[in-house]
């Protein structure tokens, strides 16, 4: 089971709510999800408004909000706007985006450090989205992070995972949950995630933009248990070398 | 480099034009097939040569704008606060020697736009005024941002360019986004456009996104109207300028417009005409060219038109607009500054993005974002 902080999740897959076609939908597509963290812009709602019609579609006893920065450029916006969400909202989770260079999103790993060790201090639970940097991971432990969000490959790209090197070091080392965010194109991808020891995935746009978001989110449930079955079953190594029928190391036995 | 300018120097306009309509189909063909594509590649895409692939990039542009931008169409609306202006310009109604009465919204009055805006549902707000620096100035600016910071999310602005330390004195205020647009990049050819008022400084006015990218704004607009001359080098000169721009000032989003000059009471014609089928073609090279940028399309178009480019690839779209000062409420029949083309409500447009499967964003930026 997948603790996080003191909340066990029974669903390793954690989804976001945008870019969906209407919010019926988002609600719909979750809920098939069997998601239990879901994250949310604080930019999208109305979070004075308790009927915002984003949030009013989450009220689920099993779904947990996370509350997300995306839009701030530093670290000082980025505590600010998650002061704000956690009075509005009541949790003290915040997904740490701070992703100043708007074209690609790219993670400033620099003020998400600083922001991590001021919110981990203020009581915050604090899931910072990054680059698959393994020093960083370490930095970010140090400064009482909640988990890792490394990246797959650019934001909404669907390009799977182009950073697998470096995710298999970041997982070996990593003494916090590691979920891999942005740009998990395909339940093969999510799978791929889980089989080399990714505590849990996030995925929106593979879901949000498929022509069937419902569908397409059992389908990385689905994916994402598969996933994970096989990383506790243990892989068989694939072998890429042949067994030499002469051997040359035989003469040592003779 | 300095600025823009520097870079624009390089360009030769007519030089430019024959490059562009020297494109072939297969220039057209690798701009397709290119995973990323540059300038060369936009060339080919607004040339005459990529016209027999229109549907071939609608289809391209609508695949990169779903996996961007989802979908979602982002709502905004402009409020038009002063007709009061000091420059000539030929094809517009606000122009200094068009004799009608001016005006420029009071506080209350504004108030009184801004309680209509609200009950149409509006969150983004755009304010746009001529160039009156003796009545619509910096703090007359701070004014009204106070006033408008507790009711929208997002506030815009397109009115005259300022100075840096302007710009720098607006955004603590809540000023999120500056529109502004080059009107040509054909250096004589502006001159003959603008021949009186500050705006008839082409480099002052070229400059500006370079001071706004200084001053640290969220986001800027640019384009150019359309029909002042040939569109596709002038849509040309604006990616050549976002292109400098996303390197330089990185921290900033982008945002394009593509307006096509619209009548007004004694107005000019359009010196080039720009088809509906063109205008399309424009969009998804736009699109295809860069996948980050956002497009933008307001009431100048058709209803007909709106209804259909709404899959093709922009991002935003105006709806119940007013282009005078008092429109929404205060003064109905105030000069005008064009005609709007889609007299539709925001809740019809809405309506009508939603049977297409996308949903209508009326917020999607909140001012506890922007707190330094």
């Amino acid at each position: 089971m997948l603790k996080i902080a003191d909340k066990i999740f029974n669903s390793r897959l954690f989804t976001g709510t945008g870019k969906f076609s209407s919010s019926e939908l988002m609600e719909e597509a979750l809920l098939a999800s069997g998601s239990e963290l879901v994250t949310v812009a604080l930019k999208r709602v109305d979070i004075n408004d308790r009927d915002d019609d984003i949030l009013i579609r989450l009220k689920y006893p099993h779904i947990n909000l996370l509350p997300n920065t995306s839009g701030v450029r530093n670290a000082k916006e980025a505590i600010f706007a998650a002061q704000l969400a956690r009075e509005a909202l009541e949790t003290n989770w915040i997904k740490l985006e701070i992703h100043p260079d708007p074209k690609y999103l790219m993670p400033d790993p620099i003020e998400t450090l600083k922001a991590t060790e001021e919110l981990a201090k203020l009581g915050f639970i604090v899931l910072p989205y990054i680059h698959a940097d393994p020093v960083l991971c370490k930095r970010l432990e140090d400064a009482g992070t909640a988990a890792v969000m490394p990246l797959g490959s650019p934001i909404g790209s669907n390009k799977g995972l182009k950073t697998i090197d470096f995710l298999e070091i970041i997982i070996s080392q990593s003494n916090v949950p590691v979920i891999i965010d942005a740009g998990i194109g395909s339940p093969s991808d999510a799978a791929w995630a889980l089989e080399i020891g990714a505590d849990a995935v996030l995925v929106n746009t593979a879901i949000a933009v498929s022509n069937d978001p419902v569908r397409m989110a059992r389908a990385f449930k689905l994916a994402i248990e598969a996933g994970r079955m096989a990383f506790e079953a243990k892989l068989a190594k694939p072998v890429s070398y042949a067994v030499a029928s002469s051997p040359l190391t035989s003469f040592l036995d003779e | 480099m300095n600025n823009f300018t520097d870079v624009f120097k390089t360009y030769d306009w007519d030089k430019t034009k024959q490059s562009i309509y020297a494109k072939t189909s297969a220039d057209v063909e690798r701009a397709l097939a290119a995973p990323k594509r540059d300038l060369e590649d936009f060339k080919a895409l607004v040339s005459p040569a990529a016209a027999p692939y229109l549907e071939q990039m609608a289809q391209l542009s609508q695949q990169l704008t779903l996996k961007r931008f989802g979908k979602v169409i982002q709502m905004y609306v402009p409020l038009y606060l002063s007709n009061e202006c000091n420059n000539i310009c030929t094809y517009c109604g606000f122009s200094f020697d068009n004799k009608v009465k001016r005006k420029t919204l009071s506080p209350m009055e504004i108030m009184q736009e801004v309680a209509v805006l609200k009950d149409m549902g509006y969150e983004h707000v755009l304010l746009v005024t001529g160039e009156a620096n003796q009545t619509v100035h910096v703090d007359y600016f701070k004014k009204v941002l106070d006033l408008l910071r507790p009711h929208f999310a997002s506030i815009s602005m397109e009115v005259q360019p300022l100075d840096l330390e302007d710009y720098e004195q607006l955004t603590p205020y809540g000023l999120n986004t500056v529109l502004v647009y080059q009107e040509t990049y054909h250096q004589d050819d502006y001159r003959k456009h603008h021949p009186k008022g500050k705006k008839s400084n082409f480099e002052y006015r070229l400059e500006t996104p370079d001071r706004l990218g200084q001053a640290g704004i969220h986001k800027m607009g640019l384009g150019v109207l359309i029909g002042l001359e040939d569109w596709r080098t002038d849509c040309f000169f604006t990616a050549l300028h976002l292109t400098y721009l996303e390197k330089r000032y990185w921290q900033s989003k982008y945002s394009l417009s593509f307006p096509r000059l619209r009548p007004f009471s004694g107005g000019l014609e359009p010196k080039v005409e720009m088809s509906d089928r063109e205008l399309v073609q424009l969009i998804c090279a736009y699109r295809i060219w860069n996948e980050e940028v956002e497009l933008s399309i307001s009431t100048r178009e058709s209803p007909l038109f709106r209804n259909n480019i709404i899959k093709l690839g922009i991002t935003a779209i105006s709806a119940g607009s007013k282009t005078n000062p008092g429109g929404y409420a205060v003064e109905p029949q105030s000069l005008e500054q064009f005609e709007i083309s889609d007299e539709r409500s925001p809740a019809e447009i809405a309506k009508i993005i939603t049977a297409q499967g996308y949903e209508p964003v009326w917020k999607d930026w909140d001012v506890c974002l922007a707190t330094s």
